[in-house]
């Protein structure tokens, strides 16, 4: 009896954090993908986010308002997605190259602003969980969503920036699918001399995406330094925005299916921590592995390739080919 | 009332002329157009001919705002126009057919028709592709482009993504339309059906300007004639005027022989033998069907078919490039079936392959290397791990003046090569080998006049030696000029095997839609009947 009542509290609290914990992976990855659609490959996510996570939580330590960071952060981001395109559309550089360019230079600048201008290991109270209070003029106590049983706590216990990025789901595929810019992209990432043509800019779509994709990054770094943990520290990200990355190919390039994917991941990530909470006896490196091995399992999946857009990684020159 | 007059049917103004005066456009080394005047009106079919590189393609470049030109003037309707992109051309009435297809292949004919459009067209923002599929049945309709505005175009056939091609500079107002060799892709049924449609536009008042290497297409189609030659115009006359052999000198700017002259042969032994080749493609789909067909020393077996039917499987299927799943491959009696492109190549095969530029040569490399990319590894050319340079010099001096490869030098880079000296390098490596079997896929294919004499020449020379030969090409005239047996493939199926004598470009453009020899040779039968 207490037995399944402790089973259940597991369960519900592994479903808890996966729907906490797809919150990076979903700005990170719908970002991404809208860069992909159009045909530029940005590997530079880890980076864009570390600097975001960085901004987002040095703007909410200075002024005590999250919503200030998470300006910072979407500030930073679409700057690096300028950097990125200007390197990548403008220059005709290298794709892969240059993301890991745009990594390492994340990398190091964000710990370098971290010595420099925090020290040491801070802690903000970023965005609370929401809850959904309902209070009543005149009536003194209040009642909660997230007071419902099971469901509540699930679904209804998040900040705000975990329900923005599972709105921005259906928002992007509304963007892709219905309306012109959509149709650009996908255009412009399939055959970007077809587009040209008929006088569509290429070279302005993928500025535009890789910038939104930056800014989308950036807000993902923030998600975790003032949302999830509340704190920043070197390297906090730890490989989340490469992964970020493989889940725009696990997800066939559909908002949908990174959806999915992030959601997958992200269950897996939190059993990989209830794991290591309750002791099991399994070596916490072999659970800290997990996510990543899935990662490469997933790349390994052939069926997805044929949704890959064709000019992927593939820069543009009118007259060319 | 005048008004109407001067309305097309998609209910946009006409351009009563177009006048391209003293247009000269350079590139690093090269003056692609040198003070080109070119015009055309209203209700007029204006050819642009021209060998590969003479500058056709840059002229109209220029005119649909893809390159600036360094001198000259463009007037529509007598006034001076600025084109600098293709927006700007598009806004003045200017559409353009490419020679490939510029479609996005995995969205449907109605969202390819919508892309780019102002917003003014749609709902700015948001994509109501309900209008703009009304509006494409209501041009379908006026103009007879029948296409399903909600089919993705990947599952159109070639013929339906040209009429989604012309709809697309429809919709956008076109009123003047170049057309860069819009045939190259289509059989000659679909052919007919396009050139209707295009007569029916200049008759409706559209300005056509249409690009072609192919004199036959020129007589059948147009109304006047420009020719250009090394980006210089040497001649603009009314079609009726001229004959094709004029047309072809002007071209070349000297005498050509048109015809061919294949004397009969007698056939030897079988050399190369397929049964029941079948092969499928990286996703598993059957791309080979059941093939079998053998090849005889002293013959000439051509392929017919539309770009993609299998053709390209087929040749690599023989040369070790393409796995065959079920089958069997005999080369001199020997089975060689899945054998590697080195085992094949020792066993006598010799392959011109279709992308010279990808798969025939490496672009850096220089001439004299290039000679010698399957042989390096044997003596003479070298010895133990080393090469030896003074032999492979040797042979390239040797094969730059027997296969009259025109070159600066045997150490010039293959990339700066003509694509007609580069093929006869091809030509030259494959033959000086002497090869028991060859293989020529599209081995004409974009190659100047002068050069394809040459290649043909050479090939029959090597016919009339023993040589057994499979050459596949999508130019019907070519096949049938030089092959003794016709193939014609569709859908990876062999449509039928027929005498290059015995046949008719009509019936080998019905088997290449589709429709099995025996049922063309029935329908010709019963058309007999019926004139009885």
């Amino acid at each position: 009896m207490n037995e399944n009542l402790t089973i259940l509290a597991i369960v519900l609290g592994i479903l808890h954090s996966g729907i906490r914990l797809a919150t990076p992976y979903l700005y990170a990855s719908l970002g991404e993908m809208f860069g992909q659609r159009s045909g530029v490959l940005n590997l530079g996510v880890e980076g864009i986010m570390l600097l975001g996570a960085f901004f987002g939580f040095f703007a909410t330590f200075q002024t005590g308002n999250p919503w200030l960071g998470f300006l910072a952060a979407m500030v930073v981001g679409a700057l690096m997605g300028l950097l990125m395109a200007f390197i990548s559309v403008t220059l005709k550089a290298e794709q892969g190259i240059s993301g890991i360019g745009l990594y390492l230079f994340g990398l190091g600048a964000s710990s370098l602003l971290f010595k420099t201008m925090l020290g040491t290991v801070e802690g903000v109270s970023g965005f609370a969980p929401l809850n959904f209070c309902l209070s009543s003029v005149g009536i003194d106590s209040s009642f909660c969503l997230s007071q419902v049983p099971i469901a509540g706590d699930i679904v209804f216990s998040h900040s705000v920036m975990t329900y923005i990025a599972y709105a921005l789901v259906p928002i992007s595929a509304w963007v892709l699918g219905r309306t012109t810019i959509g149709l650009k992209i996908k255009a412009v990432g399939q055959n970007p001399e077809a587009a040209d043509s008929l006088g569509v800019s290429v070279d302005r779509t993928r500025y535009m995406t890789v910038t939104f994709g930056g800014l989308m990054a950036g807000i993902a770094g923030a998600s975790l330094s003032i949302s999830l943990l509340n704190i920043f520290q070197e390297n906090m990200t730890n490989g989340l925005g490469f992964i970020a990355v493989a889940l725009v190919y696990f997800g066939g390039w559909s908002p949908w299916g990174v959806l999915v994917g992030a959601l997958l991941f992200s269950t897996v990530n939190a059993l990989q921590l209830w794991a290591q909470v309750l002791g099991l006896n399994i070596p916490s490196d072999v659970a800290v592995m997990l996510p990543y091995l899935m990662t490469i399992l997933a790349l390994a999946l052939p069926i997805r390739r044929a949704a890959q857009p064709a000019a992927l990684t593939r820069p543009f020159t009118r007259g060319e080919n | 009332m005048t008004n109407d007059a001067n309305l097309l049917p998609s209910g946009l103004p006409r351009i009563e002329s177009m006048q391209m005066r003293d247009i000269v456009k350079r590139f690093p080394g090269v003056l692609a157009n040198d003070h080109v005047n070119f015009d055309v009106n209203a209700g007029e079919i204006h050819a642009l001919l021209g060998e590969n590189g003479a500058g056709k393609s840059t002229l109209m470049k220029v005119l649909y705002g893809l390159y600036q030109p360094e001198e000259g003037e463009i007037l529509l309707n007598g006034q001076v126009a600025n084109i600098h992109s293709p927006t700007d051309a598009i806004e003045q009435g200017i559409g353009m057919i490419h020679q490939h297809f510029m479609l996005v292949d995995n969205l449907t004919v109605a969202q390819n028709v919508a892309l780019g459009l102002k917003s003014s067209k749609g709902k700015g923002f948001v994509l109501d592709l309900d209008v703009v599929t009304a509006r494409i049945r209501d041009l379908a309709d006026k103009y007879g482009l029948y296409v399903d505005p909600e089919a993705i175009i990947n599952r159109l056939s070639v013929g339906e993504r040209q009429r989604v091609e012309i709809i697309k500079a429809l919709y956008r107002g076109a009123a003047l339309l170049i057309l860069d060799e819009p045939t190259a892709v289509l059989t000659p049924q679909e052919v007919d059906e396009i050139f209707k449609i295009f007569r029916n536009m200049a008759a409706e008042g559209h300005a056509l300007i249409f690009i072609s290497h192919k004199l036959d297409e020129i007589f059948a189609l147009t109304d006047r004639v420009t020719v250009l030659r090394d980006g210089r115009v040497v001649g603009d006359v009314l079609t009726a005027d001229v004959t094709k052999n004029e047309l072809a000198n002007m071209m070349v700017g000297r005498e050509v022989l048109m015809e061919r002259h294949r004397v009969p042969m007698p056939v030897g032994e079988v050399r190369l033998k397929l049964e029941d080749v079948n092969a499928v493609n990286d996703r598993e789909q059957p791309i080979l069907r059941h093939i079998s067909f053998a090849v005889r020393s002293g013959e000439i077996l051509g392929v017919a078919g539309v770009s993609g039917n299998g053709q390209r499987a087929l040749a690599e299927a023989i040369a070790g490039l393409q796995p065959v799943s079920e089958g069997r491959v005999e080369m001199d009696g020997r089975d060689v079936t899945n054998l590697s492109p080195s085992q094949m190549f020792e066993a006598g095969l010799s392959y011109i392959p279709e992308e010279r530029m990808h798969d025939g040569v490496i672009k850096n490399f220089n001439v004299a290397e290039n000679l010698v990319l399957q042989d390096h590894q044997f003596p003479p050319y070298s010895k133990g791990i080393f090469l030896n340079f003074g032999t492979i010099d040797s042979h390239a001096d040797e094969m730059i003046r027997e296969f009259d490869i025109k070159t600066p030098s045997k150490d010039t880079a293959v990339k700066n090569l003509s694509g007609g000296n580069i093929q006869k390098l091809i030509l030259a490596r494959e033959l000086d080998r002497q090869p028991r079997f060859l293989i020529a896929a599209q081995p004409t294919r974009g190659v100047d006049i002068g050069a394809t004499e040459y290649i043909h020449a050479q090939l029959l020379k090597q016919r009339s030696e023993g040589l057994a030969t499979l050459l596949i090409s999508e130019d019907l005239d070519e096949v049938m000029a030089m092959s003794d047996r016709i193939m014609v493939l569709f859908g990876g199926e062999i449509m039928g095997i027929v005498d290059s004598d015995q046949v008719t470009v009509q019936q080998l453009g019905l088997m290449m839609a589709g429709e099995k020899a025996e049922d063309v040779f029935a329908q010709k039968d019963l058309a007999a009947a019926g004139d009885t």
